[in-house]
């Protein structure tokens, strides 16, 4: 019994400490519960509510494109897009498994959008335009799939298809690159940029802004409750300067032809059309390519993506002799009268230079030079006033710069100077090179887009306006029309009757000249053929000759001659003489003008009988 | 020890402020339990429901053992013992599988966890055998009963169920420091542990699961992966921190009702509790538990014979054990082992045998006041 008391007395002991020790861990985690609970509390607090709000973005509704006449040549459909918050997301790899089984995605680039940087919260854009079966396969596996989320957005439309695919150009997913850029400040992660065209320059005022919702999730990403934090603002429209009958019909006559066809109001700088073939699809550039489709349109020959009309840059041919002749005059360095013998060949130096009439033109004065694009006059004018006094005319007709039209990636061409090689070749101007540049080979480059400008603005009588393609802008927010005013680019300092010798000539040109297949019983035409050499030397008929190294037919023209409404420029890859195939393209385009606008009227009274229906539905 | 007998008569024992705080934990537990599983749809009756009918079946085990005699109960304790071990085994080969451990054995539409019956067995299995005669030496002291717990541990581990296998070795520690353990013998273990420790460890860590070497990397930095491995404990942690004082009020833990929080209503009801009610809440579920303790612990010193104190210890050492831990590792102060909250979780086993050893705790106590038995 005495051993039991001891080892009783020990318990008591024992028990004793037992309670102390209990005491100091109940006061450890009452001390722990309290760090948490209270002094991080606000912390954790924090945490929980980010753990279940979820801001998801609410993309803005582009704005619209119309044409001069209102109609809709851009706009917005609703489509499905597969967004993933990686917060929620158990297993990555499984769930990358799950969509590339599911929807037959590449798992290599579901798995690259998942790693771009950004938020874990932000729901990030992994496919759109989906088909309404596979939203719907995915809206039923979504319990199997925490984190996944469908949104019915608005996805870019063009009604019109690759009708002017070129100016109105393609959207897309913002770049890794753009993101990074300060006009894309406000976007993010699969925001919707203009990727070309109109798209791109007036992107600015088409994406508007994006606004906010906030929604409660559970932990496996289902939404419980939503609000709207803040809306989106839908972007602006736009106006554009173009016709978009005009647009179809030149666009269908260089049909299956590389080439491109520009017609712009002398008057305003307004582009009525700009063609450029081959086109594209804007409806598939503007969805997500696969690598494969990329490559497919890239390596295409016909650069189907390259917009000819501005990016396009060829020698001008024989165009080129209207700018020389204005030169010619104001300089002096020929009277209307004077005359120059052509026997079909100017020997400079040791060389001949060929006319392209090895017969020669006889006596010409500079109508007749015109008329008949004799070769001989103009290297005796060109060699006579020399490159630079050329360069200069050139210049003020807005040649070897961009024309500062509204087009992403806009060429400049060439106006080429003694300067102008020195700096780009570090060499000496050689006499020679004079002579090819005065028939507007050589050197000299230009797009099709500078000349339709240049021949405007010698049928505007030397008045020129930057050609442009946006004529207004409506404010969607105020719905105010924000009308654009045409530039003014200056003015040619020639004497009036310059013009008007140039004028009569080149109305002669389609009259009896080498242009003859442009005459119109419907309304007179002055324009001036070119033929643009692509490879220099030649043998036997053209027939023989590769296409690839065939000319490029080039015809400048205007319209009507007595007071000029439009300009147009046909230029056709490869297809030889400017007044074989170019010229009745032109002639059909002015046509087609003259009946679409029997007057020309104001543009505001076309503008405001377009606005309200067909808009609202664009809403989404 | 006459004057105390004169001072309690008959149902006397029956401690109303003992039987009180039980009722006052399991309310907050069928509370919780309702909170975070009343939205959930499903053809099977709800939570509290089923934990009603545990505590129902418990407070029956409660009233057996509180009537019984815990001198004939520790008489059956090696048979008993064997039993148990038996049902382990079968569990180790035809029990149901549950999240990735095999623990269960399926009765009808119920099942039930041998592993948790089989430490209040273990605690009368040691009380029976310190009682017996005088244990003296390390051998008979530590050797013995470590022998004797081991097949135990050995198969729970094997479940794997690391929480229960952990309460064994913690009911075994307690009972061998109450009954005193020479400090030498004491050096000798711990001596032998940490030499042991480096091939223990390789095997031990060798053997864990999975999920169970998560849970340990988890508790190293809970915070490097959230939606990862550390995501039970770091939402654990959110959700009582982001109780703060207060608490959001019923049904008002997003964690717990938007399911960030994961079982919350067995092994982190504790969370769902501390979230909703905040720390005030957190300090009358703590007060409400050392209550509980304080009182057995008093059963324990004032127990007539070895037999009862040894009895009593081993039991509260099992309540402390399992609340320290389970309120430890949901604030995020120990690894996550699956181990319930006593008497708050939800679980059937562990409800009922939780209760059946305050049955046998207060027994202990009616014994005490009998003068013969």
């Amino acid at each position: 019994m005495a051993m039991a008391e001891s080892e009783f007395g020990d318990l008591y002991r024992r028990l004793f400490i037992l309670r102390v020790g209990l005491l100091l861990v109940v006061a450890l985690l009452g001390l722990r519960l309290w760090h948490l609970q209270i002094r991080e509390g606000p912390y954790y607090r924090d945490l929980s509510e980010n753990n279940r709000t979820r801001l998801v973005l609410l993309e803005p509704a582009r704005g619209l494109i119309y044409d001069r006449h209102g109609v809709l040549l851009a706009n917005n459909v609703p489509s499905f897009s597969l967004y993933v918050t990686l917060e929620d997301v158990k297993d990555r790899e499984v769930l990358i498994q799950q969509l590339a089984d599911l929807l037959a995605l590449d798992p290599t680039l579901v798995r690259k959008k998942m790693t771009i940087k950004g938020s874990k919260l932000l729901p990030r854009k992994i496919k759109d335009r989906m088909t309404l079966r596979d939203a719907t396969l995915v809206e039923s596996h979504r319990l199997d799939m925490p984190g996944v989320m469908i949104q019915v957005e608005s996805q870019r439309n063009y009604p019109g298809g690759v009708t002017a695919a070129h100016l109105l150009g393609y959207v897309g997913e913002i770049s890794a690159d753009q993101l990074e850029k300060p006009e894309f400040i406000d976007l993010h992660q699969g925001s919707i940029v203009g990727q070309y065209g109109v798209e791109k320059s007036y992107d600015r005022h088409m994406r508007g802004m994006a606004g906010q919702k906030s929604v409660e999730v559970d932990a496996v990403g289902h939404e419980k409750k939503a609000s709207v934090v803040e809306r989106p603002q839908a972007g602006n429209d736009l106006y554009l300067t173009i016709d978009v009958r005009l647009q179809k019909v030149a666009e269908d006559l260089l049909g299956a032809e590389q080439g491109a066809i520009v017609a712009l109001d002398p008057n305003s700088g307004d582009i009525l059309a700009m063609a450029s073939r081959p086109g594209f699809d804007p409806n598939v550039l503007s969805r997500e390519l696969t690598a494969k489709q990329w490559v497919e349109i890239v390596q295409d020959e016909g650069r189907p993506l390259n917009n000819r009309a501005s990016q396009g840059q060829y020698p001008p041919g024989s165009t080129f002799k209207i700018a020389m002749a204005v030169a010619a005059l104001e300089t002096k360095t020929m009277s209307p009268s004077s005359t120059v013998f052509c026997n079909g060949g100017y020997q400079f130096g040791k060389r001949l230079y060929h006319d392209w009439k090895a017969s020669g033109h006889g006596y010409v004065d500079l109508h007749n030079a015109l008329v008949h694009s004799c070769d001989v006059y103009f290297y005796t004018i060109g060699q006579r006033m020399g490159i630079d006094v050329m360069a200069e005319f050139g210049k003020d007709f807005g040649l070897g710069k961009a024309t500062g039209v509204e087009l992403p990636s806009e060429r400049s061409g060439i106006m080429p100077s003694t300067a102008w090689k020195q700096k780009a070749k570090n060499e000496q101007w050689l006499p020679g090179e004079t002579i090819s540049a005065a028939i507007g080979q050589g050197y000299v480059t230009v797009t099709p887009l500078q000349m339709a400008s240049l021949v405007g603005t010698v049928a505007n009588n030397g008045v020129s306006y930057r050609p442009r393609l946006v004529q207004a802008v409506m404010d969607r927010t105020s719905g105010n029309l924000q009308e654009l005013p045409a530039v003014p680019r200056g003015t040619i300092n020639a004497k009036p009757e310059t013009f008007r010798v140039i004028k009569d000539a080149l109305a002669d040109v389609v009259t009896k000249g080498t242009a003859t297949k442009a005459k119109s019983s419907m309304v007179t035409i002055g324009g001036k053929t070119g033929t643009a050499q692509v490879a220099a030397l030649r043998t036997g008929p053209e027939e023989n000759i590769p296409k690839k190294f065939r000319d490029h037919a080039w015809f400048v023209a205007f319209a009507p001659v007595e007071s000029p409404k439009i300009a147009v420029v046909v230029l056709a890859e490869h297809m030889g003489h400017g007044g074989s195939a170019a010229a009745p393209l032109a002639k059909e385009v002015i046509e087609t003008y003259m009946k679409l606008t029997p007057q020309v009227p104001a543009v505001t009274s076309e503008l405001s009988s377009v606005n309200g229906p067909g808009r609202s539905s664009e809403d989404s | 020890m006459i004057d105390r007998l004169t001072e309690h008569r008959g149902l006397d024992s029956f401690d109303i402020r003992y039987v009180t705080l039980i009722l006052a934990i399991l309310a907050i537990g069928v509370l919780s339990i309702y909170s975070v599983t009343h939205g959930q749809q499903g053809g099977m009756a709800p939570y509290y429901l089923k934990q009603l009918v545990w505590i129902g079946l418990g407070a029956a085990a409660f009233l057996v053992m509180w009537a019984s005699d815990y001198h004939h109960l520790a008489r059956f304790a090696y048979p008993a013992y064997a039993f148990i071990l038996l049902m382990l085994v079968f569990v180790l080969f035809e029990g149901r599988t549950s999240k990735g451990a095999q623990r269960w054995i399926a009765l009808g539409s119920f099942s039930f966890q041998p592993s948790e019956f089989a430490k209040l067995i273990l605690i009368l299995v040691l009380a029976h055998y310190y009682s017996k005669a005088p244990r003296v030496g390390w051998l008979q002291r530590v050797i013995v009963p470590g022998l004797l717990m081991l097949p135990g541990l050995l198969l729970i581990l094997k479940q794997p169920d690391l929480g229960s296998g952990l309460s064994f070795v913690a009911v075994y520690a307690a009972m061998l420091l109450m009954v005193g353990v020479r400090s030498q013998a004491l050096g000798f273990i711990l001596l032998f542990s940490i030499m042991l420790f480096p091939f223990a460890w390789e095997g031990v860590w060798g053997s864990l699961h999975d999920y169970q070497r998560q849970r340990i990397m988890a508790f190293v930095d809970p915070d490097y992966d959230p939606g990862g491995k550390g995501y039970h404990a770091l939402q654990s942690k959110i959700a009582i921190g982001s109780g703060e004082l207060l608490g959001k009020g019923l049904y008002g833990g997003t964690q717990s009702q938007l399911k960030f929080l994961p079982e919350g209503h067995t092994d982190f009801v504790f969370a769902v509790f501390a979230e909703e009610w905040g720390f005030l809440g957190v300090l009358v579920l703590l007060a409400l538990f050392v209550g509980l303790i304080w009182l057995s612990l008093e059963i324990a010193s004032k127990a007539k014979d070895q037999l009862g104190a040894l009895l009593a210890v081993g039991i509260v050492a099992m309540l402390c054990f399992c609340v320290v831990i389970n309120i430890g590792m949901t604030a995020g102060m120990f690894p996550i082992v699956g181990i319930p909250l006593p008497l708050v979780s939800y679980g059937g086993s562990a409800t009922i045998m939780t209760m059946a050893s305050l049955g046998l705790l207060l027994n202990v106590k009616r014994k005490r006041l009998s003068l013969f038995y």
